[in-house]
């Protein structure tokens, strides 16, 4: 009872983080592998993401403090970035990794900086909706989060 | 890492409980992929480490169905773990990449994966990857039952699945229908696991391979066919097959590493030095060039100049290892991290200075292996050294082995060597071979450029018969080549990566190269194949044809080189000598290079050299 409006709210919470582009079709691949087993498997996963790909933003952010720029090392860690980014569904942020490759390869120096600026807020912004959603999620209950509208 | 030793109790319920190995150095892709396996119902273990990922498998071949792994790995390239996987265990691999360039996926094919998906990867993706497994046992059973060679064809990874790791290679080589299909029964005497329905299969041992290469050099490597290279072999327990199976490997080996060189050659035409060289380089698959190098500066210097000493030297370090160890992806290594911004002139001359004397052809061939890293970055740098006419020691370098010896006492004599945190890399290369020791430590001294100039340059003395100039730049090379090699792995200590160094990086690059000729030069063995090397190494596979340095250098000091150093990039390539002189395969160290270089006059024609580092 108390659930439904948090159910609810949760279900419109998801929906936006889709209809805003903040995830894309893989988050639901994720969902999919939610059972009992792996209850809180997306939220792991974000959890391991999150973890993760904050030693590759260090190491982005120290690279881009060289100078000059080694576009090759700054295409190769985002490479890595997008691979786990794409794993996860953050779609803006891979759209973001995918813009910064680009002007890693024609060599826009600016162009990385950036967009590399912009990848860390929207990286920074999902990170915080989904620790909102999955908190809201563990208080409705490791399962009832598993019943989201396909 | 987790690892999850499930039994064999899966196969009656085939496709569940499959066994797959799934490597992937990202954590996030790896939990995901292996859930997603699970999900699948199959037997599911997890490496992030290629290295552990090869030492599993070789532990007991039977253990796994199907491999699954990234490209994009620190440890080792996962194109690398492809080919040993295919080699040593011949299991079907599916690679995996957030890349999905078409020149990437024609990689992965060539080196034999059966499959390539792109990441994120779906379940639906996953569901049907039990199908490599059918296909390939059922090729095993063909094959040991007759040698007609069904390639059930069931969709698009049916044509490379068809053949052993190499589906490519099937269908390029219709007309060795026949060798293909003995071929797909690779399994030879040894048994690793003697099932009813597969032969057991041949473990290629460096003393095997570096018959088998001796063999084929002998008879040309166009020439060779199995029943030859058998006879000639004359192994016990042998068959044709087995041997066809693995000139096919090598020629797919070879191939590839040509079309590197090539790519080397193109790009290091893009540098615009002595473009037409390059290129011209590149056609002859960096083996014949060596004239053409000799006689342009700018040739050399482009090719010396972007070949980073600390690709080179990473290689030739290899079984020093240390270095490499140290040193992160391949790039690296590779020279590509080099930033070589020197006067592509004074490299040439340099270069040339140095060269001469040592039976060029092999070190040449060392170099453009090395520097033909898939990986390499710059492709400057690899497109020369690739180019070096490893072919032939007559052309460019006029010297003879004593320039070899010369250089290399040189710099044994040199202090300097030996002393950085590159020093690893010094002692290694030392271990390996008295001969590289010196070589191997022009690279890597932490210490001041000018020592090492002032110690070098008596040494340079000697070896510079030729060029005047060439004496003083030695040792500037040296320091250089060391500096650069410094500063060009990030992983290495590199104290001072600065500007300065790059300015010296051409005249470093040309030191490196000589060091890495010289090195290799000593490896070069005729018959040393690199393949034995590799035996020797942890994570080297029979097939490592390339890695001259990290083979043997000492024969034996294997140890030093660290198996993920290894399995690098640095890839010594081995130009498919067009010369038709003998094959350079055997390079299995740098050992065997440097003394195949110095026996050698002629014989060394592109070698490319693949060092792992």
């Amino acid at each position: 009872m108390e659930r439904n409006p948090m159910r609810r709210q949760l279900a419109s919470m998801r929906k936006s983080l889709f209809d805003q582009g903040y995830l894309d079709e893989q988050f639901m691949e994720l969902e999919q592998l939610l059972d009992d087993a792996n209850p809180n498997f997306v939220e792991e996963v974000v959890t391991l993401y999150y973890r993760d790909s904050a030693r590759l933003i260090l190491n982005l952010d120290r690279a881009l403090e060289r100078r000059p720029l080694d576009f090759s090392k700054l295409d190769g860690l985002m490479h890595q970035f997008k691979g786990s980014s794409s794993s996860i569904g953050a779609k803006k942020v891979k759209a973001e990794s995918t813009l910064f490759r680009e002007y890693c390869k024609s060599g826009n120096a600016e162009g990385c900086m950036r967009t590399f600026q912009q990848l860390k807020k929207e990286y920074a912004t999902l990170r915080k909706k989904l620790e909102t959603y999955f908190q809201l999620a563990r208080q409705i209950g490791p399962m009832e989060s598993a019943n989201r509208p396909k | 890492m987790t690892v999850e030793q499930i039994g064999s109790e899966g196969k009656d319920q085939f496709p569940i409980g499959m066994r797959v190995l799934a490597v992937d150095d990202d954590p996030t892709c790896l939990l995901l992929l292996g859930t997603l396996l699970r999900r699948c119902q199959y037997h599911v273990t997890t490496t992030s480490q290629a290295k552990t990922a090869l030492k599993m498998l070789r532990e007991n071949k039977n253990k796994f169905d199907l491999v699954i792994s990234d490209v994009h790995m620190p440890d080792m390239d996962g194109f690398k773990l492809l080919e040993h996987v295919g080699l040593e265990m011949d299991l079907p691999v599916i690679m995996l990449s957030a890349n999905g360039d078409t020149k990437l996926v024609m990689k992965g094919i060539t080196h034999g994966a059966c499959d390539y998906l792109l990441k994120p990867v779906r379940i639906e993706e996953l569901q049907n990857i039990w199908q490599h497994v059918v296909r390939r046992k059922k090729k095993d059973r063909c094959n040991s039952g007759s040698k007609d060679k069904p390639h059930p064809d069931s969709g698009e990874a049916a044509g490379i699945g068809n053949v052993d790791n190499n589906g490519k290679l099937n269908k390029k080589r219709k007309d060795q229908n026949e060798d293909e299909d003995d071929e797909r029964d690779e399994n030879g005497h040894d048994n690793e696991d003697p099932s009813a329905q597969k032969k057991p299969r041949v473990v290629w041992s460096v003393e095997l391979h570096r018959k088998f290469v001796a063999a084929v050099n002998q008879l040309g490597i166009d020439k060779a066919v199995p029943k030859k290279i058998l006879e000639l072999m004359n192994v016990e327990k042998l068959t044709r097959e087995n041997v066809a199976s693995h000139l096919q490997k090598f020629r797919l080996y070879l191939k590839r590493i040509s079309c590197v060189a090539n790519q080397q050659a193109n790009m290091a035409a893009a540098l615009g030095t002595a473009d037409s060289a390059y290129l011209r380089m590149g056609s002859l698959n960096g083996l014949g060039n060596f004239h053409t190098l000799a006689g342009s500066d700018q040739l050399h210097n482009a090719a010396f100049r972007s070949f980073p000493p600390s690709g080179v030297l990473g290689r030739l370090n290899t079984p020093a290892g240390l270095g490499i160890r140290g040193l992160p992806s391949p790039g690296t290594i590779q020279l590509g991290h080099v930033q070589n911004s020197g006067n592509p002139t004074n490299d040439l001359s340099k270069l040339q200075s140095f060269v001469p004397g040592n039976h060029n052809t092999n070190i040449l061939q060392g170099m453009p292996m090395s520097l033909e890293l898939d990986r390499l970055q710059h492709n400057k740098s690899v497109g020369h050294i690739g180019e070096l006419p490893t072919t032939d020691s007559t052309t460019v370098f006029p010297g003879s082995g004593n320039l070899v010896d010369a250089r290399i006492t040189g710099f044994s004599n040199n202090p300097l060597l030996g002393v950085t945190s590159n020093s690893l890399m010094l002692e290694g290369s030392s271990q390996q071979a008295t001969s590289h020791t010196s070589v191997s430590a022009i690279g890597f001294q932490n210490g001041n450029a000018l020592s090492d100039f002032t110690s070098i340059a008596p040494a340079s003395n000697q070896l510079q018969d030729s060029k005047a100039g060439s004496q003083g730049q030695a040792s500037p090379i040296n320091c250089n080549a060391g500096q650069i090699i410094r500063s060009a792995p990030q992983e290495w200590n590199a104290p001072r990566k600065d500007a300065p160094y790059q300015s010296h990086a051409s005249i470093n690059s040309s030191i490196p190269i000589n060091s890495a000729m010289i090195q290799l030069g000593q490896c070069l063995d005729r018959n040393n194949s690199i393949f034995h090397r590799t035996t020797d190494l942890d994570s080297v596979g029979p097939l490592n044809f390339v890695d001259p340095l990290s083979i043997k250098h000492g024969e034996g000091d294997n140890s030093i080189m660290e198996p993920s150093v290894i399995e690098k990039e640095g890839y010594l390539m081995f130009q498919p000598r067009p010369h038709g002189s003998h094959v350079p395969d055997n390079i299995g160290s740098l050992e065997d290079l440097a003394s195949a270089m110095m026996k050698q006059e002629g014989g060394c024609n592109g070698y490319s050299l693949r060092t792992s580092i």
